[in-house]
């Protein structure tokens, strides 16, 4: 099927084949007679070793050939040598159907079968290993059949490993040995096995190793892979840590109980509305973790010690695991002013999904105002549409006139926290940035360029909390920026990274702590991708109009947002909105002028939670409200992404999706809806 | 640019399905069920599934069945997990699922899950990662996923992840597209997409399109049109199609195609067959290719015969 040239058929070519297949048939037809009658005599186990050497992917046959062993395997009369000769003969049949075609799943299975039996001619596998892989260095059968007879030797991880230097050796280009490499050293370093203990004396050498692939050919991608592991080998620490939280250590945060935007941008406070006098806490840690709940994150607020706090992981569907975790924080009304201190880590219980615990306890505090309410909410009128107004906006890039205040954000992290990261990290760095550097100055390489970038992000990040800026942020954006001009395949990642560096280097945000601001433009940037979250969690009001975004993945970490427009984006389906079902505080929604509706396959279907996914249960069947009058089958994304929403405005236009069908549609699912595409509701 | 010799394609299907004389037609006499499935969801793609007898079909189909409940690739071959899924699939197509005890069928896959998750391709006990897929896809799509141990199910597949972020066969497997696929698969029905590092992944897998446009499946490796489906339903299960080039890949599956006799094949100017022709024109109806019905990346049928199976009634 696979690498045979396209020929014209002959007259001559058919008859012959046909005749082939003629023979072939009668060969399966009387095989098919033996195997269905139980027959296992010495010329009807031949025969199907002789179909087997014609056609090795004929399965039944190697069924028949197992059930033929046993047959003998129980004879009365059987003993080691009978029994010996017997296996011989299946491996033989196997060598000769390996020939015939080396990838076939039935022999080597045949073969793993074989040795099961106990007849084990271990040392002869490792040699029939040799020869295949000096005909096919890359064959995977090979490879894994090599893993199961090393198990069964019980050779060592070392030997393995020195095995697969040689091959590499022989042959750099050669990801099959590079990727056994990655499995071996892993394991030896999860073992922590004498030699490889610290990770500061194996990875240098790797490194080293390593960069003979990489500057032997650059073009090359058998040690890209490699090399990116041994980064993150580096670079990962193996505790979890906070990243960032809302609201931040040393913020005032105002509770305001009606809908005033007004003046909010220059109150000294963050204010918040809140119709139920409770605000979310937001924790956002540096990788996903398990295990944030009221035991190992304590919240005390004025004289009340909040044990039943319902603490809920941000991630799709049922996972218990997720970056950020949030929980709502009730303020009593009778308390106009309270000090709130969260205690994270102080028990043990927050994993990773690596398996290393939380081990940094840390502690924020932060102070609540209630505002109380100067009207009856009932008399408030409708809202008229909000409008982003300019005032209330933080416009990115701009400079503050104050001056750049040290985030309070990072107190946290340094107290209880190693002063510096492991010398060895930073050195280990620096040293691959030299090389890098090294190699663009003589070949202009995408890896060069793609792999500097990450080491420079990997630089800035370790330094971050204690440098005040991201050194290298322009140096990235500017090789970001050449790779998608030299690898205009790939334009988009690249361009997908570009953005998050972009958003990266925004760091006015922490001053927003103490001082107000709660709206934030990142409009025309060209972004196509949101990242940063950490940085952002404070913002309610976003724009995000004129920008390129297709996906919107992690921002429902920005629990806080109240008003979000996506005007004039690249969204293509309904289900990419999914990350907005988890902002409960949502009531503005502009997703005009974006392409849902347009393209006929869905790349979101599944990282949302559907009942495609069985993430879901089939509640929508039982729903007769909708079923009765909606056409499920028709509009299921609808119903999954907007039926727990609160929104009160909500801009769809300048969709191919937006016919008045679909709005009546959305209304049905939205009752509380009160503005759509500019109209009233009644 | 060409064009999708949509005639031509219908054409050659139906001519591979009757011509059972050929010795290539011999020679894949065992896989019969699952060229069954090739032929038809690509007929279906190209909107022609009403050319064949449907009758005809299931009545074969049911043939295959064993005592077991499972599968065999053609009369008088031993059941096995692969071709019970092509079996459940081709019957979907038809939307005649009802002619089977689903209860029968459930037990026989049941029956193959181990005890550390895996799933194994028959009783003879191969265990593979695209079985597991298999296992999932298929009493998925018969609504009993609840069956088996799907935890578990999730946990073997997650042992077979790799530190490139891809998936191999069995636990330290290299990563392979085709394996790729059917982890992230069984990941996605399952719920569980959020297990894989999807930037990680994502960059492994857009790094399959070489020069000529056409996507290999594992690094240094040379472009085949299966790999059309097997990397790019990867990618769209991710959310991450949009690293690759997509007009470039619609070329490279243009130019494979034998615009005179018919069928593609898995390179520009080698031999067609109905395994290439298939994942050729579900790899066009990934990339949106005009007049092509659109096809779902994890259960690898129609859109609308899966929206048919979830929602209606």
């Amino acid at each position: 099927m696979h690498g045979r040239p396209r020929k014209a058929p002959k007259p001559e070519d058919e008859a012959a084949s046909s005749a082939k297949a003629q023979k072939l048939r009668a060969l399966q037809t009387q095989f098919f007679s033996f195997h269905h009658n139980k027959i296992y005599t010495k010329e009807a186990v031949e025969l199907s070793a002789k179909l087997l050497e014609i056609n090795p992917e004929s399965y039944t046959a190697w069924n028949y050939r197992k059930l033929a062993v046993e047959h003998y395997l129980n004879l009365p009369d059987c003993n080691p040598d009978s029994i010996k000769s017997v296996l011989d003969d299946e491996l033989r049949v196997v060598e000769n159907a390996l020939r015939q075609n080396f990838k076939s799943y039935g022999a080597w299975h045949h073969r793993k079968w074989v040795l099961s039996k106990g007849h084990s001619l271990i040392d002869n596998e490792l040699r029939l290993l040799d020869k295949f892989q000096k005909a096919d260095s890359r064959n995977f059968h090979a490879w894994n059949y090599r893993r199961f007879v090393a198990e069964s030797m019980k050779r060592s991880e070392q030997d393995e490993l020195k095995y697969t230097e040689d091959m590499i050796y022989a042959n750099f280009s050669n990801y099959s040995a590079w990727h056994n490499r990655s499995v071996l050293l892993s394991a030896l370093f999860d073992k922590k096995a004498e030699g490889f203990l610290l990770k500061e004396k194996v990875l240098p050498e790797e490194y080293e190793f390593i960069h003979q692939a990489i500057f032997t050919d650059p073009d090359d991608q058998s040690g890209w892979f490699y090399h990116l592991w041994l980064l993150d080998q580096t670079v990962t620490t193996d505790s979890p840590l906070l990243a960032s939280s809302w609201p931040g250590h040393g913020s005032d945060v105002l509770l305001v109980g009606d809908r005033c935007y007004n003046g909010s941008a220059f109150s000294p406070f963050s204010a918040l509305h809140s119709d139920s006098g409770s605000f979310p806490i937001v924790l956002y840690f540096n990788q996903p973790v398990r295990g944030v709940n009221s035991s190992t994150v304590t919240v005390e607020c004025g004289f009340n010690k909040n044990e039943d706090l319902l603490w809920k992981p941000l991630s799709a569907s049922n996972s218990q695991t997720a970056r950020v975790w949030v929980a709502h924080l009730k303020v009593s009304s009778s308390d106009l002013h309270s000090t709130v201190e969260v205690s994270v880590g102080h028990t043990k219980g927050i994993i990773s999904t690596r398996g290393f615990e939380y081990s940094h306890p840390s502690m924020l505090s932060f102070k609540v105002h209630v505002q109380p309410m100067e009207r009856d909410s009932s008399q408030v009128s409708v809202a008229e549409s909000i409008s982003l107004r300019e005032e209330n906006f933080k416009v990115y890039g701009k400079q503050s006139e104050e001056s750049i205040i040290d985030s309070f954000d990072q107190l946290i992290i340094k107290n209880g926290h190693e002063t510096t990261a492991s010398n060895w990290r930073f050195e280990a760095l620096a040293k691959e940035i030299e090389c890098f550097r090294e190699l663009l100055s003589l070949v202009d390489c995408k890896i060069g360029k793609l792999t500097l970038a990450r080491l420079l992000k990997a630089y800035d990040a370790m330094s971050y909390p204690f440098a005040n800026k991201l050194v290298h942020s322009e140096e990235v954006l500017e090789l970001y920026s050449d790779l998608m001009k030299l690898d205009r395949t790939h334009y988009q990642f690249y361009k997908d990274e570009r953005s998050i560096v972009l958003l990266q280097k925004y760091k006015d945000s922490v001053s927003s702590a103490i001082c107000g601001p709660i709206c934030l433009r990142l409009n025309n940037l060209s972004l196509s991708r949101m990242g940063a979250f950490e940085k952002l969690l404070w913002v309610q009001m976003l724009d995000l109009s004129h920008n390129e975004l297709q996906s919107i993945e992690g921002l429902e970490a920005m629990q806080l947002l109240s008003c979000l427009s996506l005007r004039n984006n690249k969204l293509r389906s309904l289900t990419a909105l999914e990350p907005l079902r988890k902002l409960k505080l949502l009531r503005i929604l502009d997703i005009s002028y974006n392409q849902i509706g347009d393209h006929s396959i869905d790349t979101t279907r599944y990282v949302c939670s559907s009942p495609l996914s069985h993430s879901v249960g089939s509640e929508l069947n039982r729903d007769e409200t909708v079923t009765s009058d909606v056409a499920l089958i028709n509009n299921w994304e609808a119903f999954y992404i907007f039926k727990d929403f609160n929104l009160n405005q909500l801009d769809i236009v300048g969709n191919t999706i937006a016919d008045e069908k679909f709005k009546s549609v959305l209304v049905k699912i939205m009752p509380k809806l009160k503005q759509l595409d500019g109209k009233l509701l009644d | 640019m060409a064009e999708l010799a949509v005639d031509k394609h219908v054409k050659y299907i139906l001519a591979v399905e009757k011509n059972k004389d050929s010795f290539e037609s011999v020679v894949m006499d065992h896989l019969r069920m699952n060229g069954a499935y090739w032929g038809l969801t690509a007929l279906d793609l190209l909107g022609k599934l009403d050319s064949v007898n449907v009758d005809e079909v299931i009545s074969w189909i049911l043939k295959c069945q064993h005592e077991s409940g499972g599968f065999s690739g053609n009369i008088g071959h031993d059941p096995h997990i692969l071709y019970t899924l092509s079996a459940v699939q081709v019957l979907a197509l038809f939307n005649k699922l009802d002619v089977l005890d689903i209860d029968k069928v459930a037990t026989y896959i049941t029956g193959l899950q181990n005890e550390d998750g895996s799933f194994s391709g028959d009783m003879w006990g191969e265990v593979d990662t695209r079985f597991s897929y298999i296992a999932i896809c298929c009493l998925s799509i018969l609504c009993c996923l609840g069956k088996i141990n799907v935890e578990k199910a999730v946990s073997y597949i997650l042992s077979c992840k790799n530190l490139d972020g891809g998936f191999g066969c069995t636990p330290g497997g290299e990563s392979h597209a085709g394996q790729i696929f059917c982890c992230v698969g069984a990941l996605a029905l399952t719920g569980s997409l959020h297990y894989v590092d999807k930037d990680l992944l994502g960059w492994w897998l857009c790094e399959r399109q070489v020069k000529s446009g056409g996507l290999n499946g594992r690094p240094e490796k040379l472009p085949d049109v299966c790999y059309s489906w097997w990397v790019l339903s990867s990618l769209i299960m991710i959310d991450r199609v949009h690293w690759i080039d997509k007009e470039k890949l619609v070329k490279f599956i243009l130019d494979c195609q034998d615009v005179e006799n018919g069928g593609i094949s898995d390179r520009p100017d080698d031999a067609v067959d109905v395994y290439h022709t298939y994942f050729g024109v579900a790899g066009l109806s990934l990339l949106n290719y005009p007049g092509l019905k659109a096809i779902d990346p994890a259960y690898a049928l129609p859109v609308d015969v899966v929206n048919r199976i979830f929602f209606s009634g």
